[in-house]
């Protein structure tokens, strides 16, 4: 019987190790796994490698994980947060490495490492100064730059519903990264508000198919980066 | 002792109610943060637009009724929007396909630099100490069919925006099809800035001034 549920967000990141790859879903706070990530600064892994398309708010979720200076790289396409100096601080300090990375070229570099495509070529970027030291290729009379595929050793996914063989269904916009990181991480690991039987998803709704997902985690009621902002939290 | 403050040409609206009459009926459109959002209001009657927003929705509808929004769906700003009748969501290498896979018909953006060639400056000063932030800005310019860009003509320092060559780090190279300012309507041809409009109470030799490089008369 498979059965990829997990009975805490603690027990669900409980092997990541130091020096580990990981990717984060969400686009702002929309799909942001803010309870795996309190549990992965609880955890205490350091020197992490982060892919995530933001940086976080406040002093909670990613940003949390940033300010507890465990990771030392991170590869966004939009680090800038009005509401949060974690990143910004630490990138002036020099104490955090970046890659900048447009969003679509993450979104498909991401897909890439998922789909065991090791390099693709894109439009994006061409001419400016992210082109730098990369290759470029004409196609039909257009040039191209050559963009690596990005794998991972973990992905931290929020979904709305999963069954227990990591058949996910997303919320809204949240949707984001989720599909395409739990494609190119080797240990996906996805908290959702639901956690039900085999057979109770649609198989036509099914947006990711549980081969792509290890663990699932049940948090009934995720909290919210923006909620706990306002309410002044700040993670530990 | 009230200063009469005159203001020639188009206020931000009246820029995106100008904007707003070039869209075809039916467009799939992709809006950027600022102005570009004020289009929205300003679609003319009969007319459809399907908006697209990169973050994983097309059918994009306003921002919900007090108490009513989902934290969940949000727009390319991160602030809370609606979904229309008809709208699908989608992951992010999906709406990057729709991006750079020539689907999206228009994006609107806004800019801190248009070249006589069409090159775009809109995502860093390249300041040091700024934290640079690119976004889907370059997937946007090199995929999207047809790309405007609506702006002031100045900046707040009385700066031209449309000049013969960006000093900002560059957004796409020859990218811009069209400029919507409070001034005018200017295309980006081969021979570069081509006059296509005057707005209400402006003329020529104004626009010119106030412009970077040539500005190409309508002839």
């Amino acid at each position: 019987m498979i059965n990829k549920q997990v009975t805490s967000a603690a027990e669900a990141v409980k092997d990541v190790f130091d020096g580990a790859t990981i990717m984060i879903g969400g686009f702002g706070e929309a799909g942001s796994p803010i309870e795996l990530i309190h549990a992965l600064i609880d955890q205490g892994a350091k020197d992490l490698t982060i892919a995530s398309n933001n940086t976080g708010s406040g002093e909670v979720g990613l940003a949390a994980l940033l300010k507890a200076e465990r990771v030392s790289k991170i590869i966004c396409s939009f680090p800038r947060t009005a509401n949060s100096t974690v990143f910004p601080d630490l990138y002036n300090n020099g104490k955090i490495e970046l890659e900048l990375v447009p969003q679509g070229t993450l979104a498909e570099r991401i897909r890439a490492g998922g789909a065991g495509i090791p390099a693709f070529f894109t439009p994006a970027a061409v001419g400016t100064p992210l082109a730098e030291g990369k290759e470029t290729r004409l196609f039909n009379g257009q040039d191209y730059l050559m963009e690596h595929g990005l794998k991972a050793d973990f992905a931290f996914i929020k979904g709305r519903v999963a069954d227990t063989h990591g058949n996910i269904v997303y919320n809204k916009t949240a949707r984001n990264f989720g599909p395409i990181m739990a494609m190119a991480a080797k240990v996906a690991i996805v908290q959702v508000n639901k956690v039900v039987e085999p057979g109770e998803i649609d198989p036509e709704a099914v947006v990711t198919p549980g081969i792509f997902v290890n663990r699932v985690v049940e948090v009934a009621s995720p909290v919210f980066e923006s909620q706990l902002v306002t309410a002044g939290v700040s993670y530990p | 002792m009230s200063e009469q403050v005159q203001i020639i040409g188009r206020t931000r609206e009246e820029m995106a109610k100008r904007l707003a009459q070039d869209i075809p009926n039916g467009s799939y459109v992709n809006l950027g943060i600022g102005i570009p959002e004020l289009v929205t209001k300003f679609v003319p009657d009969g007319h459809t637009l399907i908006y697209h927003t990169e973050n994983g929705l097309l059918g994009m509808g306003p921002s919900p009724e007090e108490g009513e929004g989902d934290l969940e769906l949000i727009n390319a700003g991160k602030r809370q929007v609606t979904a229309n009748p008809g709208a699908a969501f989608f992951h992010h290498a999906d709406s990057f396909s729709m991006i750079r896979g020539g689907h999206i018909d228009l994006c609107v953006l806004g800019a801190m630099q248009v070249s006589k060639s069409g090159d775009l400056a809109n995502w860093s000063t390249g300041k040091p100490g700024a934290i640079p932030a690119v976004g889907g800005a370059m997937d946007l310019v090199a995929g999207v069919k047809s790309v405007f860009v609506i702006t002031q003509h100045c900046t707040k320092h009385g700066d031209p925006k449309l000049v013969e060559k960006c000093t900002f780090p560059l957004t796409g190279v020859g990218v811009i099809s069209r400029v919507y300012t409070d001034l005018a309507v200017i295309d980006i041809t081969e021979q570069g800035f081509q006059l296509v409009e005057l707005s209400p109470g402006v003329d020529f030799e104004y626009v010119q001034e106030r412009t970077g490089a040539e500005l190409l008369p309508i002839s």
